[in-house]
């Protein structure tokens, strides 16, 4: 069987069109509001992120730290997080989801079970934000043989032979990080600059579906569209919270808010 | 799993800097790959390179003042009767605490690589004075984070650090204590590891920072070899170190050149308060393996491996995870661990500073507390060395409260 993330990036070529791929956290604010959110915004995304949290994040800006406490205080669980998947796909089978998050709860939980519920849930992709190249190949030959893509991350300080090294050993999807920042940093580097590394990157393996993540907003996606893909994240997580202080419906504003991104890139 | 003899113990990790194989190693974000790349091949050649070792032992004897005092107890120990209490009086060292070897290291490996800021976590608010001290001696533009709680509860260093012109950038997430500013701070590295340089604050988070940690604080342990040697006129066969073990960087200093005599180790951990089930006390709690700020180690969590809430009196010790180089030397059974309750240290504190002429602040205290408890179960053959790595003085607003009065 096919990778469904491949599939949705063959569909957006077709199209001619950069794949929007939307970060939100499992569990923020509610199981079953993160789960409304998820219906909604994957009208309009091509590829969904779902975070899994962790309460001593060390990438994460105070967006993504905001959600993630929200839906800790909130009491959510692996299991949930698992059973959201698996609600997720009966509605939107071939949408492609991706969890995201740290190493402990992985460790903790056992890298066999974990990828064992990964499967059994959906889950059609990993990122692990603090288990790097090359320590985790062996975690990734793991999601390989449960046909799930393990998603290697690059950043303007990977050096050019550690570059071809990730490339190689990369599964459907590699995730570029744009600048140094965490996440939901203000973009400190031009777009120009972005792309000029994104395009390095694509020489090594025109054939790799690259996207790029970190600062991207609705103000600046769309100086970016030439990527293959593109992660908006922080400011979906800053938008459920002011619609929570606002008392609005969060899966009705975001799912505006996703159309609205989208339209931005077509 | 075992300690290999005449090799230094930071060197004792395989390929991934895992240290018997399930301890420590690198758990970081693809972007702190290359500078984390970068800071290990330049202190493997620093640590090379004899000019390197001569400046360092310059700027550690006319700026930190080493070798700090070797001095025999003798009150506490006939007031307790049994073993020979001594103490390795590592706050006499400038700025008052072990902290300062590794901050002073940490400015000289920052100059060697051209950066002009450096940034670094604190918990008790030690860490942070020191590197706010050598920043400013050594023209560096300092940042220090640290927990909201801790700045409450340290007036004193939080003081000192403003004195010394260090920015402190208060961390209100989580439980706003060590952890958090542990967290916070690497974050700031994350983005800004181009023209920054990161200091952490003790033997704990990503590989390297363990390594240049403990042998920055090796000095405290290079010194008193020669000390006891020169006390006894051998190393003793019944000699105990107690140290206090938070991150563990003080204990790894106090014990690094006794790791292959007979020398035996016991690191005291921070109970927490008698009344709580809450603690800082990973490896005497039985705590199982997580990964904590880029390191595997015994580390506070629930089950899902959410990092747990800890406490602790002492804001030095008040940290879920432990040093990797710990659970190395306990699985190896190098090292023993126990823990102190808050109160018990408070007691350990009074005794001491009524007693003597020293006055430990609330860390060592633990260590001091153990030795009250072991001494009198021990012959008058057989030496404490209690490591009294701290004063007393920036917890004269705590002791207050809680004990009414302050002696020092």
């Amino acid at each position: 069987m096919k990778s469904k993330i491949a599939i949705a990036f063959k569909n957006c070529k077709k199209e001619k069109r950069t794949a929007l791929i939307t970060y939100t956290v499992a569990g923020d604010n509610t199981k079953s509001n993160s789960l409304k959110i998820l219906n909604a915004i994957s009208k309009h995304a091509d590829i969904l992120e779902l975070g899994f949290p962790h309460n001593t994040p060390i990438a994460d800006g105070g967006q993504i730290q905001g959600s993630s406490h929200r839906a800790l205080r909130n009491g959510i669980k692996l299991n949930d997080i698992f059973n959201i998947v698996k609600k997720f796909k009966v509605y939107n089978p071939n949408k492609p989801l991706i969890m995201m998050g740290y190493f402990n709860l992985i460790y903790q939980s056992g890298e066999n079970k974990f990828l064992k519920n990964c499967k059994a849930s959906g889950v059609d992709g990993l990122i692990v934000v603090d288990l790097p190249y090359p320590e985790n190949k062996n975690f990734a030959k793991k999601c390989k043989k449960k046909s799930i893509d393990f998603i290697q991350l690059l950043s303007p300080t990977t050096s050019n032979d550690r570059m071809k090294k990730i490339i190689k050993d990369s599964h459907n999807m590699i995730y570029y990080i744009s600048m140094l920042s965490t996440t939901g940093g203000k973009l400190k580097v031009s777009p120009k600059k972005i792309l000029q590394n994104y395009n390095k990157i694509k020489r090594i393996n025109r054939k790799k579906n690259i996207v790029i993540g970190f600062g991207i907003t609705n103000k600046t996606i769309a100086s970016l569209k030439k990527a293959d893909g593109l992660v908006v994240g922080s400011q979906l997580c800053k938008t459920i919270t002011n619609s929570l202080k606002k008392r609005l419906n969060t899966a009705k504003v975001l799912d505006k808010m996703v159309y609205n991104l989208r339209k931005k890139i077509i | 799993m075992k300690i290999k003899k005449s090799i230094p113990l930071i060197d004792q990790h395989d390929k991934n800097f895992m240290y018997g194989g399930k301890f420590g190693g690198n758990f970081i974000p693809e972007t702190l790959k290359k500078p984390i790349d970068d800071l290990t091949k330049l202190f493997e050649k620093l640590r090379k390179d004899k000019k390197f070792l001569k400046e360092r032992d310059y700027y550690f004897k006319s700026y930190i003042g080493v070798p700090t005092p070797f001095i025999k107890l003798e009150n506490l120990t006939s007031h307790l009767g049994g073993a020979q209490i001594y103490a390795k009086v590592v706050s006499e060292a400038n700025g008052g605490a072990h902290k300062i070897y590794n901050a002073t290291v940490h400015c000289l490996i920052a100059k060697k690589a051209g950066k002009k800021f450096i940034v670094g976590d604190t918990g008790a608010g030690y860490a942070g004075k020191m590197l706010s001290m050598a920043a400013k001696k050594f023209g560096l533009k300092c940042k220090i984070f640290m927990g909201a709680k801790d700045i409450k509860r340290q007036r004193p260093n939080v003081q000192a650090m403003k004195k010394n012109g260090a920015i402190i950038v208060p961390v209100t997430t989580g439980s706003q204590t060590l952890v958090d500013a542990v967290s916070e701070c690497m974050r700031y590295w994350v983005s800004n590891c181009d023209t920054t340089h990161m200091c952490v604050g003790s033997t704990v988070g990503p590989n390297i920072f363990i390594k240049i940690c403990a042998w920055s604080t090796a000095q405290i342990s290079r010194e008193l070899f020669k000390q006891v040697k020169e006390e006894f006129g051998e190393i003793p066969k019944k000699m105990k170190l107690l140290n206090c073990v938070g991150g563990g960087s003080s204990a790894m200093g106090f014990w690094n050149e006794f790791m292959d005599t007979d020398a035996e180790f016991i690191g005291i951990e921070a109970g927490g308060p008698k009344s709580s089930k809450l603690h800082a006390a990973p490896l005497t709690n039985g705590s199982k393996i997580g990964i904590l700020h880029g390191a595997a180690q015994y580390v506070i969590q629930d089950k899902e491996g959410q990092i747990g809430s800890t406490d602790s009196i002492s804001a030095g010790l008040d940290y879920p995870g432990i040093s990797p180089l710990h659970c190395f030397l306990k699985d190896t059974h190098r090292a023993r661990y126990t823990s102190v309750y808050d109160e018990d240290a408070l007691k350990a504190y009074q005794l001491v500073s009524k007693l003597e002429n020293i006055s430990p602040s609330l860390e060592p205290s633990h260590a001091f507390y153990e030795a009250i408890r072991l001494a009198p179960k021990l012959k008058s053959s057989e030496i404490i060395i209690v490591n009294s790595c701290g004063d007393s003085l920036k917890d004269k607003d705590i002791i207050k409260q809680k004990l009414g009065s302050y002696i020092r």
